[in-house]
């Protein structure tokens, strides 16, 4: 009887040990690459107090970075980056990549626990104004005096908390191939001979349409890849294309944001938008189903000629199976929509990629993660790998013109970069209110797309959007 | 032994509770004084009272996705009871292959909502492109592919819970009932269906609360698109808590507001479906 309690007891014991240590450890999962792998390894299960403690001992020593990583596409680059980061240095480094879409969650979750990234992305303004509370000041830091443009940064009061990473450019790509063949065409309706010489929205209409009409002599399904549509998969046109008309606004109005917006150039957005929907290879009534992926795919396959994207998607048209343009024929040409002088306009270039310091981790940590950007951005290694499997243009003094990606879109970027006679159209859509108005507006883009809404609805719907989501954060 | 239970009722009942308060109790409460303030991550919560829950009574999404919650609901209870009593009926009366469409009816079950709604998207998708459109050009779309797809899903499950009530009931019962020469669906209506009661609460139960509760296939099927008129009021909440600066202690509030309307409807049902239960 004795026995059979005793053994009741133990079991019960174990088992209530087992589970309590169970549930402590979650909190430590994933950390530690070397020096403290180890120690955790050995922890296991029975002594999760002298685990914490031999974390915070080794954090005392020598601070570890912890970076979350907001490009889901590029999470085995980041991770052979921070490997070879704590190669060099010694220096701990982890990094966490979250899932498309999903960096506001991680990012909210992540900077609850005890662990916390020391290092993480903020989209500009509006998420600065989120995570202001987590944000270190920079200013007097080395990566700060490195920043070419200071105004870039974003800055509040005296104090700069965080720091822009990488410059991105979108626009339409365009596959040369097609467009030479199309110039070469003996009936075509144009009279320029090259795609460079389309400077307005007037000949890339003329363009486009005709190139609709013959598109069994270009042997392609449209002359646009699909507006893709699928949930999630709007943000092509519910931000990038949407940053246009209101860059104009800004622009006319000499603001950089707005309470209220009076989308006076929604019919230059409706110009564009309507070429992309009508000279397509999937019909309006489709595009519900289609997701970026495909539409780059489509590109990739030589289906089409063009397609509204950034430099990041050279890596989605290089990597695609069975694709057939050829990299040097791989061009950009910026977003035409009517607008007046639009001949002197650039790409769409600018930054979502800031970079903030965690404020409410240890002196060790932080100084830790400022050793990391000062190696990324300043050591040789660091620079390569940048320009290597990163594809990034860190706008930083420490990099001379030759050292920059080799992809053709980067290439392409820096060519209209260069050009003193044409005007970059600035990132805009970091002042948009909320992701809310973004998925509103790409909603109602949708069902104009389907034919269940007028135009002027769209436009009304927008600006009570914009408002709202705007009144919204003020309160 | 029982004695020895007894004794050691605090250590026996310890692992269980701990489990209970740390994976429940804690998160509840927590999660309802989150509701009554303003936060961005769950550590740095600031006390604003009420106002939380005026905005989510004044947002119109909020009650619309509701409504539409509501309506998904009474559809997929009525159609997933239907189609696995329906099922479960007849696979417990034939003898050959029982086993292969059991397994086979089941199967969709071990999805996961993510998946499944990935899958139905294809295929609807697929299905709708015969007539030149697509899930999210209309509402109605959207919440026939997502009743099909729940009930693809769910059907298996609630048919393994009524086949076991339907061979729970006494062949004893049936035989007498034979006797006196009952039609087939007079031995249905009254001696198999009120004698397995006790299944039918257990399906109610489940296809009530898990069709209220659906998340994972509603985003991967729709996201709510066209609009917001196909968002549940679970993507409703994820929506408010995610997509607006600010809104957190919001889409906290709509949670907590979800969860007495949930509890209070599966208590009534509850119930009305325990007291038509008897013994067997």
């Amino acid at each position: 009887m004795i026995r059979k309690k005793l053994l009741t007891c133990c079991l019960t014991a174990c088992l209530a040990v087992s589970m309590l240590a169970g549930c402590g450890n979650t909190g430590s999962e994933g950390t530690a690459q070397d020096g403290g792998a180890a120690d955790a390894g050995s922890g296991e299960g029975q002594n999760q107090t002298a685990n914490d403690a031999g974390a915070a001992e080794s954090q005392g020593e020598s601070g570890k970075v912890y970076f979350l990583n907001f490009k889901s596409e590029l999470s085995s680059e980041w991770e052979e980056t921070a490997a070879a980061f704590t190669e060099e240095t010694g220096i701990e480094m982890k990094v966490v990549t979250a899932g498309s879409g999903t960096y506001e969650q991680t990012l909210k979750s992540e900077l609850s626990k005890k662990e916390m990234p020391t290092l993480f992305n903020i989209n500009g303004p509006i998420g600065y104004q989120t995570w202001k509370d987590y944000c270190m000041d920079l200013k007097g830091s080395e990566i700060y005096d490195w920043l070419v443009e200071k105004d870039m940064a974003i800055s509040e009061g005296d104090g700069v908390y965080a720091i822009p990473y990488a410059v991105e450019s979108y626009g339409i790509i365009y596959n040369d191939a097609i467009m030479k063949k199309y110039f070469a065409l003996p009936d075509k309706a144009v009279e320029i001979n090259d795609a460079k010489e389309i400077r307005n929205f007037e000949t890339l209409k003329a363009v486009v349409e005709d190139m609709t009409a013959k598109k069994d002599v270009l042997g392609i399904e449209g002359v646009f890849g699909s507006t893709s549509f699928a949930p999630g998969e709007d943000w092509r046109w519910q931000t990038h294309l949407a940053n246009l008309p209101i860059y104009y606004e800004y622009r006319d109005k000499g603001v950089s944001d707005l309470q209220e917006i009076d989308f006076s150039y929604n019919q230059n957005f409706k110009n564009i938008f309507d070429l992309y929907i009508n000279n397509s290879c999937t019909e309006p009534t489709m595009v519900g189903a289609k997701n970026v992926e495909e539409s780059m795919a489509e590109f990739a396959a030589e289906k089409v000629a063009m397609i509204q994207n950034g430099n990041w998607g050279w890596a989605m048209i290089y990597d695609l199976d069975g694709n057939k343009v050829q990299e040097e024929n791989v061009k950009f040409l910026p977003v035409y929509t009517g607008v007046e002088g639009e001949e002197q306009q650039g790409l769409c270039t600018g930054t979502e990629n800031y970079i903030c310091v965690n404020s409410k981790i240890s002196a060790a940590d932080q100084k830790a993660s400022l050793e990391f950007l000062l190696w990324l951005f300043g050591s040789d290694t660091g620079k390569s790998y940048c320009n290597g499997i990163l594809g990034m243009i860190p706008p930083f003094s420490t990099f001379s013109d030759g050292e920059r990606p080799g992809n053709p879109l980067v290439k392409e970027m820096l060519a209209y970069m260069n050009d003193g006679s044409l005007t970059s159209v600035s990132w805009n859509f970091t002042s948009f209110p909320s992701q809310e108005f973004k998925n509103q507006f790409g909603s109602y883009l949708l069902e104009y797309t389907q034919g269940n809404m007028e135009w002027d609805a769209v436009v009304e719907q927008t600006k009570e959007s914009w408002r709202n989501e705007k009144s919204l954060i003020s309160e | 032994m029982q004695k020895a239970f007894r004794k050691n009722f605090s250590i026996l009942v310890l692992p269980t509770l701990a489990a209970y308060v740390i994976a429940f109790l804690i998160p509840f409460v927590l999660g309802i004084y989150l509701s009554f303030t303003k936060f961005t991550t769950v550590t740095d919560a600031r006390w604003i009272g009420l106002k939380n829950y005026a905005m989510a009574f004044r947002d119109k999404d909020f009650l619309s996705s509701l409504f539409f919650t509501v309506k998904f609901t009474v559809v997929n209870v009525v159609t997933v009871n239907l189609a696995a009593f329906a099922l479960a009926n007849v696979l417990s009366q034939t003898e050959k292959g029982t086993n292969f469409f059991r397994t086979v009816i089941f199967m969709p079950n071990l999805l996961g909502g993510i998946v499944l709604g990935y899958i139905w998207q294809v295929i609807i998708n697929g299905v709708l492109a015969f007539a030149r459109t697509t899930l999210t050009a209309g509402a109605k779309y959207g919440f026939w592919g997502m009743v099909v797809a729940m009930n693809w899903q769910m059907i298996g499950y609630m048919m393994i819970i009524y086949i076991a009530g339907i061979q729970n009931v006494s062949e004893d019962v049936k035989e007498a009932a034979m006797i006196d020469g009952v039609s087939k669906f007079q031995m249905l209506r009254k001696i198999i269906l009120p004698l397995i009661m006790p299944s039918i609460t257990i399906c109610m139960f489940m296809t009530i609360t898990n069709s209220f509760k659906m998340f994972d296939l509603n985003l991967a099927l729709t996201a709510g698109l066209p609009g917001k008129s196909t968002s549940m009021i679970t993507l409703d909440i994820y929506n408010s808590f995610y997509n607006r600066m600010g809104y957190e202690g919001v889409g906290q509030a709509k949670a907590v507001v979800f969860f007495f309307i949930l509890a209070a409807i599966s208590v009534t049902q509850l119930m009305l479906t325990r007291k038509r239960e008897v013994e067997n």
